[in-house]
């Protein structure tokens, strides 16, 4: 393969399921290409210093790690095609280490790229239609979505074209480009929030009013990083043809008003945790009555023509439940449990939605080989279209499988090592990349996940336990959620040594909550004790149908807080 | 200093007056903010002169000397503070339709951005003129055929070469 491969571009994707570059948006990312390489080349010549160079390689999504760069590539609102799942391996193997690793934040990470065959490596992916734009770096970054976007029974509107829209408006915007900070946005259409909206600088909610009328509702400051907060709602029911003239009113009071003087005060979260958030309103809304909306008076015919991209793919009529899969669960309790916890319902009769778990018992979570990409690939075209999502729980979603088809699927992925049946249980970890990978880590976070997932190896106990979110990150920023986690570990240094503080009861979805401390923190091989301790309590205190977030919920942090102490007592030194 | 127009050096025909400097009959002159008031009061109709403004000036502080005002220059602090970009944005909503001016180091590959957002000029110190050369700001401002956004000249809109389409 050569960085540019003509023959890729013309094979189409089949059939239509996202959005597919037109003239214009092809030649916005090739010449994005082009401005990069010649960036390089001026960085390397001595007429960019690297200062100035940095922001520009950082919206490129190129990042200096502890060892090496890494390429962070955006996957638009989660969604993939069979070929882009194979141009992303083949890069993988070219010009890395034959893997990559998927994201919280629907991004696919290359570890170790070097810096001169970075403009060949976008340019290979700009071949199908993808970029690394605004991955990094303070400006508006790749926003995500629902990655059950357009197939979940609860939605009430596909989030994605929203997500396309603003793809294209926040791409190299002139005003926003050098913000205080970065900016995250994510888009939820459903009434259960997969997205974590409420913990993005805005979130927005796709709402139906009385008259029936679509509309957003929008939150703003919400993050996690060393201050997390949950997001406020700023505006209760924008209009779809207000929705980028709003948006805008929203980013030019942060950029002029954002703190600059610390990177740490820089967020929007902050200015809206000093301000208030009833100023904040009062600001956006000003600035939104003196825009001159007419300039945005075309905005919904271009939302239609996104839309039209997103249509659902040709399914066929099915009864809603298959006796195949059935009697195939009864033959085969392994499968039985993985359509028990892998596979969740789908809005059309006879379909599934299913999670393919990048978390195998003691794995790496997120990363994914370039074979397995590749069966992947194989996977959605024998039995979804061609398409893919990738979740903020760094799996992989098909989004559109027969139920006929789930046990061959499953035989398929098995053979791969895709088949971990743990999608949403206690080893489905999110995990950022920490000491072993990033510059910025305080202890390492994926030797901790992997920890865990083999203490909790007996997948029987796994289902027991039920729904529980595990989050770790390696430092204070927080990529690996652990606000949010039901269970977050969060790693410091304490006197050059590793020391993991342990919080309960975050919550990512509408229900937001930030999770409270446990307790002193504890060493690397402790965690997993700790861990199995809460869990333990857990199923000995719920209640029929609890999730362990509901447990902790009822009976109070302190209960939790005192087993632990107790433990600590009987000289399990915790 | 150096000064970028359309993609060229070109020779500054103004003049930052320093602040204990008397205002000049003729010519082209800038002056600083906190002079603006007097400089306003006390010239005739036909001068010609311009502000140099902070990045964090309220438009509100402008308004009333908006018309007779041929220049205003916006100091950016540091290439990668981006209100200037905004406070640029607002000046043209407040049709303000003289020079408009970015002054700091800014780098090349922000000429679009600058433009986008109303900015008719650059001026950057010597010696990162010395390193970005004209050449690169030349090459910076055609690096895109056009934008997503709705900028103010220069690149097309996207937008609206798809109604076009659209419609023929
Ligand atoms: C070299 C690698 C990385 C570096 C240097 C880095 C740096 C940072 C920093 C400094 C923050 C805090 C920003 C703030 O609060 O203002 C942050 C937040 C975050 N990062 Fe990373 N990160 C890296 C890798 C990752 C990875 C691999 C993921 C996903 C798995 C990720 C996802 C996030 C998320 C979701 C946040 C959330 C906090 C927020 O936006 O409020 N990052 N990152
Ligand atoms: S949380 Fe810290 S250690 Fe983990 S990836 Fe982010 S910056 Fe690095």
């Amino acid at each position: 393969m050569t960085a540019h491969d003509p023959e890729a571009m013309r094979r189409p994707n089949a059939p239509m399921t996202t959005y597919r570059y037109d003239e214009y948006d092809a030649a916005f990312v090739s010449e994005r290409v082009a401005e990069f390489r010649e960036q390089v080349r001026r960085r390397l010549s001595g007429a960019l210093t690297e200062e100035e160079f940095r922001p520009f390689r950082l919206m490129n999504g190129l990042y200096l790690q502890l060892h090496a760069y890494m390429l962070r590539v955006a996957i638009p609102y989660g969604t993939l095609t069979a070929r882009q799942m194979r141009r992303l391996a083949d890069i993988a193997e070219k010009w890395d280490k034959g893997y990559g690793h998927f994201t919280t934040r629907q991004n696919l990470q290359y570890n170790w790229p070097k810096l001169v065959d970075t403009p060949d490596i976008l340019e290979s992916l700009a071949d199908v239609e993808m970029h690394a734009i605004q991955t990094s770096g303070n400006c508006i970054r790749n926003v995500t979505a629902d990655h059950f976007a357009g197939v979940a029974p609860d939605e009430i509107e596909d989030p994605r074209p929203t997500a396309e829209f603003l793809r294209q408006w926040s791409s190299l915007h002139s005003e926003f480009s050098f913000l205080p900070r970065k900016f995250k946005i994510a888009v939820t259409g459903a009434a259960h929030d997969r997205a974590a909206i409420l913990v993005h600088d805005i979130g927005l909610r796709i709402v139906k009013n009385d008259t029936g009328e679509i509309g957003y509702q929008v939150v703003v400051g919400g993050g996690l990083g060393r201050s997390p907060f949950i997001g406020k709602v700023v505006g209760d029911f924008v209009p779809r043809e207000d929705l980028l003239a709003f948006l805008e009113a929203i980013l030019r009071v942060y950029n002029r008003f954002g703190r600059r003087d610390n990177k740490y005060k820089a967020r929007v979260k902050i200015l809206v945790h000093e301000k208030g958030i009833d100023e904040i309103r009062a600001a956006v809304e000003a600035e939104f009555a003196a825009m001159d909306r007419s300039a945005f008076a075309h905005d919904s015919e271009e939302f239609e023509r996104i839309a039209a991209f997103f249509a659902p793919p040709p399914y066929d009529s099915l009864p809603a439940t298959s006796a195949s899969l059935r009697a195939a669960k009864l033959e085969s309790p392994a499968f039985a449990n993985f359509a028990d916890v892998n596979v969740g319902a789908h809005k059309m009769p006879g379909y599934a939605i299913v999670t393919v778990s990048l978390k195998p018992i003691g794995g790496v979570p997120g990363d994914a080989t370039s074979d397995q990409m590749r069966v992947l690939a194989d996977a959605s075209e024998r039995f979804g279209f061609g398409e893919l999502r990738v979740s903020h729980e760094q799996n992989i979603i098909l989004p559109h499988v027969k139920q006929d088809d789930l046990l061959t699927l499953w035989r398929m992925l098995d053979a791969a090592g895709l088949a971990t049946a743990n999608a949403g249980l206690v080893s489905d970890i999110i995990s950022c990349p920490g000491l072993d990978y990033c510059s910025l880590a305080t202890a390492r976070s994926i030797p901790i996940a992997q920890a865990i997932s083999k203490r909790f190896s007996d997948m029987s106990r796994q289902r027991r336990i039920g729904k529980l979110g595990v989050k770790i990150s390696g430092c204070i920023n927080a990529c690996g959620h652990h606000h949010v986690g039901a269970i977050g570990i969060l790693g410091l240094e304490k006197k050059g040594q590793e020391s993991y503080q342990i919080t309960l009861g975050g919550d990512p979805t509408f229900s937001a909550s930030i999770g409270e401390i446990l307790g002193p923190g504890v060493t690397a091989e402790q965690v997993p004790d700790v861990v199995e301790h809460l869990v333990d309590y857990y199923l000995a205190e719920r209640e029929e149908g609890e999730a362990f977030i509901d447990t902790w919920r009822r009976i109070g942090h302190a209960r939790f807080k005192d087993v632990l102490r107790r433990e600590g007592e009987d000289g399990a030194d915790i | 200093m150096a000064l970028i127009s359309d993609g060229r050096f070109i020779e500054d025909a103004w003049r930052r007056l320093a602040d204990e400097e008397a205002l000049p009959k003729t010519g082209k002159f800038i002056v600083s903010l906190p002079r603006l008031e007097h400089a306003v009061e006390v010239l005739g109709p036909t001068a010609t002169f311009g502000v140099i403004v902070p990045n964090t000036t309220e438009p509100s502080a402008l308004i009333a000397a908006l018309p007779r005002l041929d220049l205003i220059s916006i100091a950016f602090p540091a290439f990668a503070d981006g209100r200037g970009f905004s406070l640029a944005r607002l000046l043209r909503r407040a049709e303000f339709k003289g020079e408009l001016r970015a002054s700091g180091r800014l780098v090349a590959d922000q000429y679009p951005h600058a433009i986008g957002c109303g900015f008719d000029t650059i001026e950057i110190p010597d010696d990162l003129a010395d390193r970005q050369d004209e050449e690169q700001w030349r090459s910076a401002l055609n690096a895109y055929s056009m934008s997503y956004q709705r900028g103010y000249a220069g690149r097309g809109s996207i937008l609206e070469a798809r109604r076009k389409a659209a419609r023929s």
